[in-house]
């Protein structure tokens, strides 16, 4: 599916998880989505699973990002992953960014985050990432879908 | 040669936009302003140093950011360091603790005792500063939304353990207004946490009048996309909002100006940087003394901590952070800064070992013992360029804060979200420089090695310890006097809805055992919660 063919921009929402107060990252990525031409959520600092399944559900979002600089990440996400189910939106794309030790990248992707991307990640992987995957998941971007 | 550069040698502008010469002379000196700002060290406008000996008298105190698991785990951490001789402390509190939760509060799941040390109640302080000689070690506490709690909190328990308080020295980091721009630990609206700052201020002018209620923090913003001048401008427009907060109560500056510090970055250009600090140390007096109008001198002090800067560390080849910090340490020193708490090499990883925290006190030992860099004062003064940069980067922060005047203050603009967009707005262009080339970073964008990741030791998170720190709460909640603990909690209540200064009745409530959450709960039950503006254009 290539970007043209879609009848809306990707839509993303970029979550803070927890109490981390670190938003540099989260805000840089918010801009290089943007500049790709997404629309984006930026939730703000200090967002509980229940407010990120729930934002997601109401926005009716292609993408769930979280951006999580503090180490809570796993327990975070475990949480995350139920509601998010149960929400019907387990056929959007999930992916994390942040500080990220290497051998928690395996448990992320086993909880349903496709993508995850490590301190040090380059905007435009994170962005063409999203093109590529996003682009198949997204059930406004098929043929039939509403104008 | 300087205005008529050869076509193949590249113009040079630091990041704060001043171009920079390939030569310096005493001409450029002259025209940019000469040396009517210099002085001499201990005399106004301190330009060269706030002191007349500096480190020839006292080396820097040397305080490294500590703290994590519950405040038993702390100590021995603390009582560590004080044994390879560090001379302060630099407390790091978890994030519940500073967002005003317990730790028994749902939204502290996973989070207890992570980043820092978890505090509840002065139970807790009290174990944490046990068999630490409080007259010896200076304690900074790194805390900002709760900070008037934990202020409290430690007044409590000095005086509970026989220090006079009417002595007692340390610092609160407790600069609630930077924590909207970077950093996030925000729990009140604007306006009360501004007035919170000003209960610390004037309550510690009274009772703990060498205590420093407040560092102000230009080194967040700078973390968030600030350049180094704006770094220090607008740390200077917040310190000047708190100035006006309390001198609306009545308290004049010189019997609190004295009291408020500052931290700042040390990541960049090592002359942009002593240029930063010498030029925000004559336009801090300057400010002081013409727009505040203080007499004594020690009001109009730039008295700092420095050393930090994590932007600048790298995740890649993380060995490489050693050798920043070590210039970070130097700049530092170059600098006259008074305090110094150095990022360690595996901070961009996890929280600091023990093993790094020893690397960063032995780099600052070094320089004292092997380096001669206490020897002699502001030894960079005298440099045409040094000082021709000083005069520039000190016109650039004037600028700045004349332009923030102009568009309504500090407050205003970071209520509104303009100073949170402008510094992001930065901070995504300079990822955008270092991602193609043009801003470089060794290791990340040029010499860049095949070696693979770095092996660093992660500090481990314990569930365990989590648990106890519950348990501990829970023990001190059964065994306190409950109806003291609410009488407490109504005062804090009344004196928030009542406007007048709240410390006293936060006081009160530590004393009685009251929690962090629990006090957080009764202010914020009258001034309400912080709701984020989300603003993303230039």
């Amino acid at each position: 599916m290539s970007a043209t063919a879609r009848v809306r921009p990707i839509r993303v929402v970029l979550a803070k998880p927890g109490l981390d107060g670190h938003d540099q990252g989260a805000k840089v990525v918010v801009r290089a989505m943007m500049e790709a031409g997404m629309e984006v959520i930026y939730t703000g600092l200090r967002q509980t699973p229940e407010a990120v399944a729930r934002i997601a559900l109401e926005e009716d979002v292609d993408v769930i990002a979280l951006s999580s600089m503090a180490g809570s990440h796993l327990a975070f996400c475990r949480r995350l992953k139920p509601l998010l189910e149960d929400a019907g939106l387990g056929d959007r794309l999930w992916i994390i960014g942040g500080n990220l030790p290497k051998q928690d990248h395996d448990a992320l992707r086993a909880l349903g985050f496709k993508g995850v991307f490590q301190t040090g990640s380059r905007l435009d992987d994170i962005t063409g990432f999203i093109e590529r995957d996003a682009g198949a998941a997204t059930p406004a971007a098929g043929e039939g879908a509403l104008p | 040669m300087n205005d008529r550069l050869p076509p193949d040698v590249a113009p040079v502008i630091n990041e704060s936009g001043i171009p920079i010469r390939p030569l310096y002379t005493a001409d450029d000196v002259a025209a940019s302003g000469g040396q009517s700002m210099l002085g001499l060290p201990g005399e106004y406008p301190f330009t060269r140093g706030i002191h007349p000996l500096m480190y020839r008298r006292q080396p820097w105190t040397m305080r490294q950011y500590t703290g994590f698991g519950n405040a038993s785990d702390t100590n021995a951490r603390f009582k560590y360091l004080i044994a390879n001789g560090q001379t302060g402390l630099n407390v790091a509190f978890d994030l519940p603790t500073q967002c005003g939760l317990d730790s028994d509060d749902p939204l502290a799941e996973g989070e207890v005792g992570r980043v820092g040390m978890a505090i509840d109640t002065l139970r807790d302080v009290e174990i944490a500063f046990d068999g630490i000689d409080l007259d010896r070690i200076t304690v900074s506490l790194t805390i900002n939304g709760s900070a008037a709690i934990l202020i409290a909190m430690y007044l409590a328990m000095a005086e509970r353990r026989g220090f006079d308080v009417k002595a007692l020295r340390g610092t609160a980091q407790n600069d609630i207004l930077k924590e909207y721009i970077g950093r996030g630990t925000w729990i009140f609206p604007v306006e009360p946490s501004l007035r919170l700052v000003g209960d610390t201020i004037e309550y510690c002018a009274q009772h703990a009048p060498k205590y420093s209620p407040v560092s102000v923090c230009g080194y967040h913003i700078r973390e968030s996309g600030a350049n180094p001048a704006q770094e220090m401008a607008y740390a200077f427009c917040i310190a000047s909002a708190y100035a006006d907060e309390v001198l609306r109560r009545g308290v004049p500056i010189d019997e609190f100006a004295g009291r408020l510090s500052f931290n700042f970055n040390i990541y960049g250009n090592l002359f942009e940087q002593v240029a930063k600090f010498r030029a925000g140390r004559g336009l801090w007096a300057k400010i002081v003394r013409e727009r505040f109008g203080a007499r004594k001198p020690g009001s109009m002090w730039l008295r700092m901590i420095a050393g930090g800067g994590g932007s600048g560390l790298t995740f890649e080849q993380p060995e490489l952070n050693i050798v920043r910090g070590a210039y970070y340490a130097l700049i530092s020193a170059l600098s006259g800064a008074q305090t110094m708490a150095l990022c360690c090499y595996d901070e961009a990883y996890t929280i600091p070992s023990e093993y790094a925290q020893r690397i960063s006190l032995r780099t600052m030992q070094l320089l004292i013992e092997e380096m001669g860099l206490c020897d002699t004062v502001d030894p960079l003064g005298g440099s045409y360029y040094v000082e021709t940069l000083t005069n520039q980067m000190r016109d650039e922060m004037e600028r700045i804060v004349a332009d923030v005047d102009a568009r309504g203050g500090i407050v205003g603009l970071i209520s509104s979200g303009a100073i949170q967009s402008q510094v992001s707005a930065q901070a995504y262009r300079r990822q955008r420089d270092i991602e193609a080339g043009r801003f470089r970073k060794v290791g990340v964008n040029c010499y860049r090695t095949d070696a693979g990741e770095q092996d660093v030791e992660f500090h481990p998170y314990d569930e365990a310890d989590a648990r106890a720190q519950v348990e501990r709460l829970a023990d001190v909640r059964r065994t306190r006097d409950a109806g003291a603990v609410g009488r407490a909690l109504e005062d804090v209540r009344r004196a928030a809805a009542d406007g007048v200064n709240t410390m006293p009745a936060i006081v009160g409530a530590v004393k009685a055992y009251a929690s962090v959450g629990e006090i957080t709960a009764a202010l914020t039950s009258v001034v309400g919660r912080y709701r984020e503006p989300v603003r993303f254009e230039d």
